[in-house]
């Protein structure tokens, strides 16, 4: 349990945010200057906030009423830094060790081996962090962290200075972190497909204030929040089962509550779990089911909302079966199509939309990962 | 050739005592001046550029104002000198150890602002992470800070134990000239100078003086570079 609120002026920006988690991954979301970094380092107590409380499984670290402030280095609150921060006249092995000199002591070696394994860093123990590559480095930091034996990870934008490719090698160890680790993490960022892919619950901040705070695919599919979520960016996130593979096309059907969805092949075995984020931009309306068209997915459904226009566009959210899909077409089309909220519609889904940005939670999909359309 | 090297037994001495009284100058004045270059480097209060001014002071006063300041505070008369004499029973003037004090001021400089700029290059960030690891000050200091300005530490010590080497206007104003006990290596070349017959003796001396001088010199190159090397992880 982590409850934050937190007051605090620099010049004449001002935080003043307050939110609560309950475990898992809470995402700290926003553009550069919404305050993320700031509201972490008052959780790690690196900033001593003018006003407010933090409370981490009910011990209280700051309470500027009655003038606790329990420095840093008692708080156990592991930090990811967004450059790293290795000790550079450490090697790899003295660096993960380092916050064991302090932590309370058990475990034993046998943890320090399951970290090193879980990071994948065995090969570098030996080495020192000049001679690492970004995404090596950050392996590192995080097991650096990890091993202080945190009650609380924060990270920082721990991906910001990585290309993709390195981007999508630490991803699969941050969620091995979320499920297996059983630590609670405070993970600061703006890109909205890392947030949909390793957020439960999500915080959107701006200008030091927080908009929103919820389950993800609640915030994510919130219309009246895709100005500060992103709207190029913005879509719905469905939680799906693969129900089966089409060998003969190279296929993999996914069962959501919303139907069925054909997807290039996922090297998933049946029944499991996969969390998937569709575009809105990906999503066209059919007033019938459609025929004649080369797209595998049609998802029937009802309009839920329609968000305010802005210039041609305009987003709407549609009920599918209990589940919510966002789509987003011009002006033109909704009042063609006469769209209002209560008409019953066909939400359509390329398969080739699937790309890697879409599959939050597993291994990419091997067939859709050449396609690199946002780089 | 044989005679430029036959050194006389009053000449050793000379070499011997330079050494003595460099490297106690170095060593007494490394940990002030650590402390000094905290200070100085990340203290916040009030007079803290007067205080940087007097540290550098004996860097650009006439040496022999130094050593005559040292004699009135710590000669036998002085304030300090008495203070010393009667609870620790330590004299420094006239004596080899007042030689000594005076290399320290005048190499004092030197060490702080070597030692002061590498601390002023350390990425704090770090020092905060290792805060976020459980590490106090003190450990953060020992395991982070203090190796990381190793470089500068070590650049330090050697710019104070050459500057004792060659001092020579605050020791001869403060301690005198005085064989085997305050005589270094260039009160000795400066009195052999003065002694008709003394020229092949003051040359040895210069060479002595000169080929301790550039060892040092290297040695500081190698070391420098080693620990610089080492803290950045290279």
């Amino acid at each position: 349990m982590l409850n934050v609120a937190v007051e605090h002026h620099f010049g004449s920006f001002v935080l003043d945010a307050a939110f609560d988690s309950a475990g898992g991954l809470t995402a700290l979301f926003g553009r550069s200057g919404a305050g993320k970094t700031s509201l972490i380092n008052a959780i790690a107590g690196l900033l001593r906030p003018a006003r407010g409380q933090i409370v981490v499984d009910g011990e209280v670290l700051t309470d500027t009423v009655r003038g606790v402030f329990v420095p840093a280095r008692h708080r156990r609150i592991g930090y990811v830094f967004q450059e790293g921060r290795l000790f550079p006249h450490l090697s790899v092995r003295q660096n993960l060790l380092y916050g064991r000199w302090f932590a309370p002591k058990g475990g034993g070696a046998s943890e320090v081996d399951h970290v090193i394994d879980l990071l994948g860093i065995g090969a570098l123990l030996h080495r020192r962090p000049a001679n690492l590559s970004g995404g090596e480095k950050q392996r590192v930091a995080i097991g650096r962290a990890l091993l202080a034996r945190p009650r609380l990870l924060v990270m920082d934008e721990p991906l910001a200075s990585l290309d993709e490719a390195r981007k999508t090698e630490i991803l699969p160890y941050i969620e091995r972190l979320r499920d297996e680790a059983g630590v609670p993490i405070v993970y600061v960022s703006h890109q909205v497909a890392e947030v949909a892919r390793l957020a439960t619950t999500m915080v959107v901040l701006t200008e030091g204030r927080v908009a929103a705070v919820g389950p993800t695919a609640a915030i994510m599919g919130r219309i009246d929040l895709f100005p500060l979520t992103g709207r190029a960016e913005a879509g719905a996130i469905l939680a799906t089962r693969v129900a089966g593979h089409d060998p003969a096309f190279g296929l993999t059907i996914l069962r959501a509550a919303a139907g069925e969805l054909r997807v290039p092949h996922l090297d998933l075995p049946v029944g499991a779990a996969l969390r998937i984020r569709i575009r809105a931009r990906d999503v066209m309306i059919a007033l019938q089911p459609p025929e004649g068209l080369s797209a595998l997915n049609v998802l029937p459904g009802t309009v839920a909302e329609i968000g305010r226009a802005d210039g041609p566009i305009v987003e709407m959210r549609l009920d599918c079966a209990g589940e919510a899909l966002i789509a987003r077409l011009t002006r033109r089309s909704v009042e063609t199509l006469g769209l209002a909220p209560g008409r019953p519609v066909y939400a359509v889904i390329k398969s080739i939309a699937f790309d890697h940005h879409a599959f939050a939670g597993t291994a990419p999909p091997s067939g859709a990962d050449a396609e690199t359309r946002h780089g | 050739m044989t005679a430029l090297l036959s050194f006389s037994p009053e000449e050793l001495t000379a070499i011997r005592l330079s050494l003595r009284v460099a490297f106690w100058a170095m060593l007494c004045s490394l940990p002030v001046g650590v402390a000094m270059a905290l200070l100085l480097a990340r203290g916040r209060f009030w007079g803290k550029s007067l205080l940087n001014a007097i540290v550098h002071l004996p860097l650009v006063m006439p040496p022999v104002v130094t050593g005559y300041i040292l004699l009135l505070l710590f000669g036998r008369r002085g304030p300090l000198g008495r203070l010393f004499a009667e609870t620790f029973g330590i004299v420094l003037a006239f004596r080899w150890t007042g030689a000594a004090l005076a290399c320290a001021v005048m190499g004092f400089p030197l060490m702080v602002r070597s030692m002061r700029l590498s601390l002023e290059a350390v990425d704090r960030r770090l020092e905060d992470a290792a805060g976020t690891l459980g590490a106090n000050a003190f450990w953060v200091f020992a395991t982070i800070t203090l190796p990381l300005i190793l470089p500068g530490i070590v650049a330090g010590m050697i710019l104070s134990f050459a500057r004792a080497l060659g001092e020579f206007g605050a020791t001869i104003t403060f301690v005198s000239n005085i064989p085997g006990e305050t005589q270094t290596l260039p009160t000795a070349i400066y009195t052999l100078i003065q002694v008709p017959g003394g020229d092949l003796a003051a040359f040895r001396l210069t060479l002595v003086s000169i080929a301790i001088s550039l060892a040092a010199l290297l040695a500081s190159e190698v070391l420098i570079d080693r620990a610089t090397r080492r803290a950045q992880g290279l």
